[in-house]
């Protein structure tokens, strides 16, 4: 190699690092946090794509955590400067979220209240406070009964329960016991830690006649005669009908993937998983009417934020990103990924959304869903399942074990919005 | 200026030197986090909003909860039952091991292994052995031969031996091992001279055997009994789906500073209950030394 050309392929070099730092010091890098959850993070990796695609002077990358750690970074990384542009944050986390200041709210040029009032399902309403919107849903969430049609058709049975009598009918055809009378197969799953606990929250005390809150859900107020007749069904399943037992092969949904379960009630975000058992064939059915005929359903939801953190440019870029995954087009692609369901009627009630058989009952649930709010989701969850606990291990008597129940869940509200 | 420093001087300017960056990082991220960790026992924080002083609030608070007390005695039976149990358990094997010659290093990674695997893929196995019919392999074994099941982990009495027995089991590898160097350590011409006087086996492992293990003793029972204490990994991961239940009846104090810092956010709480058991780690501790080393 000669001198010359030598000197010219430093230069050349030279010229053309300096042309990429160029190139990527005009690019606006936002970052986007979320936990981690395999469907959600495929989804969030095709819209990030199609944004980047129609922004191309925006990158965004995006971080994932587990769930268990997810609060803890957020919380440590925004006050030090560091962390998201955007956040994903569960509904029940939206005050702490702004107590803190770490998020803002949404520019109301972009977000009209007014606007955002009209498209979204009136639960997302919660997310607005001081005449702005502080975050958006992409999907919500909701209930239904998963079935599992191999064992509906082993039984003789012809459809999925739209009552509460008819779930115990049908569980009863579907359990199946030992010569000593284990139970190797149960007609429906139960387990306050899975979603049972909603169910029985927003749906079975509401279908027994009562109305589980009050003050904005600050007061308990299911220990009255609807909360007992709830509770009474709900443990009857196992102790009465011995249709289930609590606990049945560790967790309720590793029972129904199993075929170990005729029955099981979970949320939409079980589809995605569900689906990816092959050899099963199952079915979604709204969740059974009670003995009045009321419908309910729970709904939750997680929404994203632009945090304190992003100002300037990557406020602007973040913006631009809130408005995109907020879009009708994004919540689609989240309906199809992840199975959760689009956050706006347009979206969500078109005639092939509603009328799908597996999205459709969830959907229709949307439409007289409740959304608890909670103060520590863990905690009142804990609470639900100690009530069962008190029950099936040790005896206690229903009325008993409701009672301490809605005590210990109300020193939870009371500690938390005492404040 | 170093050059007018004494030899003795010298010596200490070079400890101190190689000595700083250790201290330094003692006091980056031992001493640092402890004093701030009894600081924001007095406080009231959330994680994610401002720390606002409590004064004694989060003990008193920690006082009067009956879950403090219950998690309290838990504690105590994981470490009354786990380190007696696991003392003599490992020192059985170290003792007939240290006989035996046939296979005798194989027997020994065999004890060992379990040391060396991940409590949490052990938890999960446990807990799947410990399962009701139709996936639990105990239940299971028990149903085949006619005999009822046992709730291992779905009971308030039984969850709590069930989950400390993994646990036990996970810790005998190392405790053997040290024990069978303990046993080396004895010289040989104790034994020779028991045996020339025709003592008994039983006489040799009283008088002899025991008293000269002595140190390795006291140094099991006080690092098992600190184990025993701080024991998390295989609760949480036993009970992951109602941490340290049913009814409280399994959860240990590390378990419940865990949920209130990380599930309830609670970080005052947090810190007043690690307070409290570094309180007492230290005077288990002390205790341990003081008695087993006297006389």
């Amino acid at each position: 190699m000669g001198k010359t050309s030598l000197k010219g392929w430093i230069l050349a070099t030279a010229t053309s690092t300096a042309a990429l730092l160029a190139g990527s010091a005009n690019a606006v890098e936002i970052e986007y946090w979320q936990y981690f959850y395999d469907a959600r993070v495929e989804a969030m990796d095709t819209l990030i794509e199609n944004f980047q695609a129609a922004n191309p002077d925006i990158t965004v990358t995006m971080t994932t955590f587990p769930y268990a750690d997810y609060r803890t970074k957020v919380a440590a990384a925004i006050p030090a400067g560091e962390g998201p542009d955007v956040v994903q944050l569960f509904y029940g986390w939206l005050n702490d979220y702004v107590e803190a200041k770490l998020i803002q709210p949404l520019p109301t040029d972009m977000f009209p209240p007014e606007q955002v009032d009209a498209d979204f399902f009136p639960m997302v309403q919660a997310m607005k406070g001081d005449g702005a919107y502080w975050a958006l849903p992409t999907a919500v969430r909701s209930l239904a009964l998963f079935y599992n049609e191999r064992l509906f058709e082993e039984a003789g049975v012809d459809g999925p329960p739209a009552t509460l009598d008819e779930l115990v009918e049908t569980a009863k055809k579907l359990t199946k016991v030992d010569g000593a009378g284990n139970i190797t197969q149960v007609g429906i799953t139960a387990g306050m830690n899975a979603q049972d606990h909603h169910w029985w929250r927003e749906v079975l005390v509401r279908q027994f006649g009562g109305d589980p809150y009050l003050d904005d859900y600050h007061t308990v107020n299911y220990n009255d005669e609807a909360g007992l007749k709830a509770l009474d069904f709900y443990t009857g399943l196992a102790t009465e009908h011995k249709v289930t037992s609590f606990g049945f092969m560790d967790e309720p949904q590793a029972a129904f993937k199993a075929g170990r379960a005729g029955m099981h009630i979970d949320g939409s975000f079980r589809i995605g998983s569900l689906k990816s058992i092959r050899g099963m064939k199952w079915g979604v059915a709204e969740l059974p009417a009670g003995p009045d005929g009321t419908q309910s359903n729970y709904s939750s939801y997680w929404v994203n934020a632009v945090t304190t953190k992003a100002e300037g440019e990557k406020y602007d870029a973040a913006v631009k990103f809130m408005d995109y995954i907020t879009s009708d087009e994004a919540m689609q692609v989240w309906l199809e990924v992840v199975g959760e369901l689009p956050a706006k009627p347009s979206v969500g009630m078109t005639e092939a959304n509603a009328n799908d058989p597996i999205f459709g009952p969830f959907i229709r649930g949307l439409a007289y869903a409740h959304t608890t709010k909670f103060a520590n989701e863990s905690g009142q969850r804990q609470v639900m399942m100690e009530a069962v606990e008190r029950i099936d291990i040790e005896g206690q008597s229903v009325a008993d074990s409701l009672k301490t129940a809605a005590e210990a869940e109300q020193k939870i509200l009371t500690d938390y919005y005492g404040k | 200026m170093y050059r007018n420093l004494s030899i003795r001087q010298k010596q200490i300017v070079w400890a101190w030197a190689f000595l700083v960056v250790p201290v330094i990082f003692y006091s980056v991220i031992r001493f640092y986090p402890t004093g701030n960790a009894i600081l924001i026992s007095f406080q009231d924080w959330n994680l994610l909003g401002k720390r606002t002083w409590t004064g004694l609030d989060n003990y008193i608070k920690l006082w009067n909860d009956p879950v403090f007390w219950k998690v309290f005695k838990n504690t105590f039976v994981y470490l009354l039952l786990g380190t007696p149990v696991s003392l003599v358990i490992s020192f059985l094997i170290a003792y007939h091991l240290d006989k035996l010659r046939f296979m005798h290093g194989f027997l020994r990674m065999l004890y060992f292994l379990p040391f060396m695997t991940s409590a949490v893929a052990m938890a999960w196995v446990w807990r799947w052995f410990y399962q009701p019919v139709p996936i639990g392999l105990f239940n299971n074994i028990l149903a085949s031969v006619g005999i009822p099941q046992i709730s291992f982990l779905n009971s308030t009495t039984n969850a709590l031996p069930a989950v400390l027995a993994p646990a036990i089991w996970a810790g005998l590898g190392f405790q053997i091992i040290i024990f069978m160097a303990g046993l080396r350590a004895i010289p040989r011409s104790y034994y020779e001279a028991a045996h020339i006087d025709g003592v008994s086996t039983w006489t040799v492992l009283w008088e002899i055997t025991l008293p000269l293990l002595k140190p390795t003793i006291v140094f099991i029972v006080v690092f098992s009994s600190i184990g025993f204490l701080r024991i998390f990994d295989h609760v949480f991961n036993m009970t992951t789906n109602n941490p340290g239940g049913p009814l409280n009846a399994t959860k240990p104090l590390v378990l419940m500073i865990y949920e209130s810092a990380f599930t309830n956010f609670d970080m005052g709480y947090a810190a007043a209950q690690t307070v409290v058991l570094f309180l007492i780690l230290l005077v288990v501790s002390l205790l341990q030394l003081r008695i087993l080393r006297d006389s």
